[in-house]
């Protein structure tokens, strides 16, 4: 057997470039992730902030509209399918489903490898599209204007489709090692809820991403070989576009928010040193929104001119995700309810998230409302609503479990009075941003607009400053990264006092997480 | 109801036009409410406890409380029951903007990349503007003729994408004077921001004036002609007239005829071809000191005629 | 630790045992067949939406297919599954040569299944039946304006199937090459067996793709 050093680590236990390169550790897959993403992010952060300067003002103010409406499509690309779809699953996920469960790895760490590999070849593609013809036809590649634009489109799907199947691959790889893989004792309801969240997730990674790919691929053969499957011109319907895209599109969104929701479960049972409330329905909640989430796409297309039958239903069955999104908003706050909460950095980002998410929720139930999103369809209202539940949501999940898994992953701490700057710097920056969108939206300023009526200009400079609080406060996190990986104070096995699997291993964990197979008796959360 | 009102003159949605508008608003405004309270018993909660449980000694002890059937029945039920009442109350409104009203007055919109074309049934044709008259009903049967647009009017409170080879529909009935805002929803390419029309409501007396005047377009001599289409196309937004002014483009007062240096250093003398180019293609030759791209390129919307018309009106500009 | 010797297969390090990983890699497998089995099902669901469209244009695109082609290559797919499971039959049993012999006649069906294509795909092209803009109503005569879009279906949904028969056939000579190699035994053919259920999908697909392009119409 190997011996038993406690001095190495998954870190300094292989050295040189190939030995991350080529790793097949879970735990340097997802730091491999993390570098890349945070990469990407700047990217898409670059974007928005010169789109954010962009509407500053009535009329050009720096740049031309083709330049614009390039710049709405990279961050829009950039930001879902290179952040925040790999975002929490392929960073915290990789590194803290086997960690979790009492395994060793993942169940096929090639496969891990390979997706990590198949962003890569994806973002580079889609990258390369800034150089050879940029794409402006914003995220959601909608036909037939993708069809017509010169932008290349063609490369710009592929690269999605490849990224896609990353996606997919990931997904396969934690359900079968949620199946296979839990140590002993370790049953289905004893798995921590940020598992039950990474498993909902992965299940619509595979069941959702396939028809993605088939989209993409008959939109790109659409601009190759002119197939007219979606072009008016030769037949083709361009609205069925829609329905298959969002058919994908839409459980992507929950793709997004699942895992954040899972990470915050962790913290705000840790913070509060409690144990969650209502384990099941927070467990349960997350596979219902998953399977809900499949049947409700035609909420995107109230006005595309489909049937009023089916906006009718689609609108019923959205109103019913409403549901289990309560129960846990719910839940969360009844694991408050005499507790002992501490203000950590990584608390104060879940309460935020739930500050946040709760503004994003009842905003989302005023969109799935018929008449409400006739009004509110496309304006500024959904790209408020579709921030507040993202980037409200989704990356204070994020940043939250970062700096809450950064002394694991690490085995360093952080300076926690700037962690907590950069908390109150992207809080309000973010709602300084984001809220008086809303109140655009409802005076019916369109999404992706490069200019608009001078009506809109002083709520648009508000949204703007605040575009600069969330760049200055993801800065000064990159800064608090850094300066712990360089000065930070060696971290104990289990600075918080968390009660999962993962804080019972050295800090960072050995390369084989475990030097003696775990065995569980309890819940993950026995706070007595 | 005061609290109503109070919510709506806040609600910071534009003035309604409509009946529907109204029913939208009315249940916008519940919405808010709705939410305030939700948010307010959820986020007042969360902040009240963290606040009255925050840590207070290192080893402080929390009971074990793994879950309450009764309360997270409640806590399932009631927004079910909530969000299927707004469910229904928004499913009441969507049928009454969907279902078309018989004997409607019809207009065709076209729309097309970056305008908004109108056809009124007599023959009268507009761009980017609809005249319609007060408390009637208007039925617009709109297509596309390249990507996919969607109509908008944020007073009324309607929207439809306007489909290439298909037809949409959206009616509406006007119950206040004034003139409208039409946006476009759907990205339709560079100008998509630019593509606003104005939805005028007038009174049935002046609505027929509004047509009779129009049907007699195409017997105006050419320079009147190119007159109305310079109002239309909304020339004047960007290029005086009456004197030298000088705004977003070059003014045309007495322009016809003289030199000008363009950006390249080159110099040009304003005839008609060089008119002709800077409508069909504005960034090929563009006047030292002012901005490329500003201008839209009205290639393929106009017709040789309302060309010509134009170019005997700037001729005309002395 | 288990005691290592040369019939026995190493298995990675974070399972129990061999069959650990055999069960686990075979839900993997059937994990990934779900996304191809999704993949296609798009596919299919905007061919039934096209077909109900324009019912007389499919028929007429379905005429032009030439069907004993189409059913001899289903013929060899069917043909060549029965030989791949049979492959995998004599690893289990322990017989190279009879499993080295089917694994071959495998590779062999698809090849003639890739071979049949390349003929009915060329005389398409000769006919000028190309995929939607590049069809030439006028010169090959057709009655419905948008022959074209049969001919996208056609050419896309048999041209992604072609593309998983050729993988699969790469997939079967690596197998192939493997077995020769000795790495398979009755204890250790996960990779045979994953590979076999590749090509059983692949299959199937085909049993659906046959009858709607060629039959239906």
């Amino acid at each position: 057997m190997a011996n038993h050093d406690s001095n190495l680590n998954y870190i300094n236990e292989f050295k040189g470039i190939k030995s991350w390169l080529f790793s097949l550790d879970h735990k340097r897959i997802g730091i491999l992730y993390m570098i890349s993403v945070m990469f990407f992010f700047l990217l898409g952060g670059i974007a928005a902030l010169g789109i954010r300067l962009e509407l500053f003002s009535v009329g050009p103010t720096l740049m031309t509209a083709d330049t614009y409406n390039q710049f709405m499509t990279y961050h829009g690309a950039i930001m879902v399918f290179m952040v925040i779809v790999p975002g929490i699953p392929a960073i915290l996920g990789n590194f803290f489903l086997p960690l979790h469960i009492g395994a060793k790895d993942v169940a096929f760490p090639r496969l891990n490898l390979l997706s990590w590999y198949m962003l890569m070849l994806g973002a580079a593609m889609a990258i390369a599209t800034l150089f050879i013809h940029r794409l402006d036809t914003g995220w959601t590649f909608y036909t037939p204007y993708s069809i017509k634009t010169s932008g290349s489109t063609a490369l710009m799907v592929v690269a999605v489709f490849i990224m896609g199947m990353s996606s997919v691959l990931t997904g396969l790889n934690f359900i079968a090692t949620v199946h296979k893989l839990r140590c002993e004792g370790m049953t289905m309801y004893r798995i921590p809820l940020f598992v039950w969240a990474l498993y909902s997730t992965a299940i619509l990674q595979v069941l959702a991403t396939p028809v993605l790919a088939i989209t993409l691929l008959l939109l790109a053969m659409e601009r190759i070989l002119g197939v007219g499957i979606f072009d008016p011109a030769l037949g083709g319907d361009p609205v069925l576009f829609q329905h298959f895209f969002w058919f994908y599109s839409h459980p992507a969104v929950y793709i997004m928010i699942l895992p954040a929701m899972g990470v915050v479960s962790e913290l705000i049972t840790t913070f509060s040193r409690k144990t969650i409330f209502g384990y099941t329905a927070i467990a349960y909640s997350s596979l219902g929104i998953a399977a809900v989430s499949f049947f409700v796409w035609g909420h995107h297309m109230y006005v595309s001119g489909q049937s009023e039958t089916a906006g009718i239903v689609f609108s019923f069955l959205t109103m019913l995700v409403g549901v289990p999104t309560a129960i846990k908003m719910f839940n969360w706050v009844s694991t408050l309810y005499r507790g002992s909460i501490s203000f950590q950095s990584p608390m104060l980002f879940a309460l935020g998230f739930l500050f946040l998410f709760m503004i994003g929720g009842v905003t989302g139930i005023m969109l799935a409302t018929l008449a409400i999103d006739v009004h509110f369809h496309d304006t500024y209202f959904v790209v408020a609503h579709f921030h507040y539940v993202m980037v409200g949501g989704t990356l204070m999940a994020l940043m939250g479990g970062f700096y809450y898994w950064i002394p694991k992953m690490f085995g360093k701490m952080y300076n926690e009075g700037l962690a907590r700057l950069t908390f109150v710097l992207i809080f309000i920056g973010f709602n300084v941003t984001f809220f008086p969108q809303f109140i655009l939206g409802a005076m019916g300023m369109p999404r992706r607009y490069f200019d608009y009526i001078p009506a809109y200009e002083s709520l648009n400079r508000i949204s703007t400053v605040g575009s600069w609080l969330i760049g200055a406060g993801f800065l000064i996190s990159l800064y608090v990264i850094i300066d712990c990986l360089v000065r930070g104070k060696k971290a104990p096995e289990n600075p918080w006092g968390s009660k999962t699997l993962e804080w019972t291993v050295a800090s960072p964990p050995p390369h084989h997480n475990f030097h003696h197979d775990p065995v569980v008796s309890a819940g993950p959360y026995e706070y007595r | 109801m005061m609290w109503m009102n109070l919510a709506r003159a806040q609600s910071l949605m534009p003035a309604e036009g409509t009946q529907i508008a109204t029913q939208v608003n009315n249940l916008y405004v519940f919405l808010l409410v709705a939410s305030l309270i939700a948010s307010a018993i959820i986020i007042g909660g969360m902040i009240f406890f963290v606040w009255k449980y925050r840590r207070k000694t290192a080893n402080d002890k929390t009971p074990y409380m793994s879950h309450n059937t009764t309360l997270e029945f409640l806590w399932s039920f009631i927004p079910l029951v909530i969000f299927l009442g707004v469910f229904a109350w928004g499913w009441y409104i969507y049928h009454n903007m969907r279902a078309m009203p018989k004997d409607a007055l019809e207009i065709h919109i076209v729309g097309k990349q970056w305008a908004w074309e109108t056809q009124y049934k007599s023959g009268v044709k507009a761009s980017n503007l609809i005249v319609a008259p007060i408390n009637t009903d208007v039925k617009l049967i709109m297509t596309s003729t390249d990507v996919i647009h969607s109509f908008f009017v944020p007073s009324f409170r309607i929207k439809q994408d306007v489909v290439p080879g298909r037809y949409t529909a959206l009616w509406f009935r006007a119950n206040k004077l004034g003139e409208y805002h039409i946006f476009c929803t759907e990205f339709c390419g560079t100008q998509h921001s630019g593509m606003i029309g104005t939805l005028r409501v007038v009174s049935q007396q002046e609505y027929e004036a509004w047509l009779e005047e129009e049907s007699k377009v195409g017997l105006l001599p050419l320079a009147q002609r190119g007159e109305k289409i310079f109002q239309v196309k909304a020339c004047a937004s960007c290029h005086s007239t009456a004197d030298a002014a000088v705004k977003v483009g070059p003014p045309l007062f007495k322009a016809f005829g003289k030199t000008h240096e363009m950006a390249n250093g080159e110099k040009v003398a304003m005839d008609e071809n060089y008119i002709r180019e800077s409508i069909m293609s504005p960034n090929a030759k563009v006047v030292k000191g002012f901005p490329q791209n500003v201008m839209p390129a009205f290639q393929g919307q106009l017709s040789e005629t309302e060309l010509s018309a134009l170019v005997e009106y700037i001729k005309g500009l002395q | 630790m288990s005691t290592v010797n040369s019939h026995e297969h190493h298995y990675a390090h974070h399972f129990k045992n061999a069959d650990h990983e055999f069960v686990t890699s075979k839900q993997g497998i059937w994990l990934f067949m779900v996304t191809e089995i999704l993949m296609f099902g798009g596919l299919f669901v905007a061919f039934f939406i096209y077909h109900a469209m324009y019912p007389e244009m499919f028929a007429e695109g379905a005429k032009q297919l030439d069907w004993r082609m189409g059913f001899t290559n289903t013929l060899v797919l069917i043909f060549s599954s029965f030989t791949m499971a049979l492959g995998i039959h004599y690893i289990q049993k322990g017989d190279a040569r009879k499993a080295t012999w089917n694994l071959s006649a495998t590779i062999l069906c698809g090849a003639i299944f890739m071979v049949i294509k390349y003929f009915e795909y060329t005389h398409k092209f000769h006919l000028g039946f190309f995929p939607g803009k590049y069809l030439d109503v006028a010169r090959v005569g057709a009655e419905h304006a948008n022959l074209g879009l049969y001919f996208g279906f056609y050419y896309c949904m048999t041209g992604l199937h072609g593309i998983h028969v050729l993988t699969g056939m790469s997939l079967i000579v690596w197998v192939l090459f493997r077995h020769l190699r000795g790495d398979f035994n009755p204890h250790y053919y996960t990779p045979v067996e994953g590979v076999g259920i590749f090509w059983h999908i692949v299959d199937l697909v085909w049993i659906f793709l046959f009858p709607l392009l060629y039959l239906v119409g």
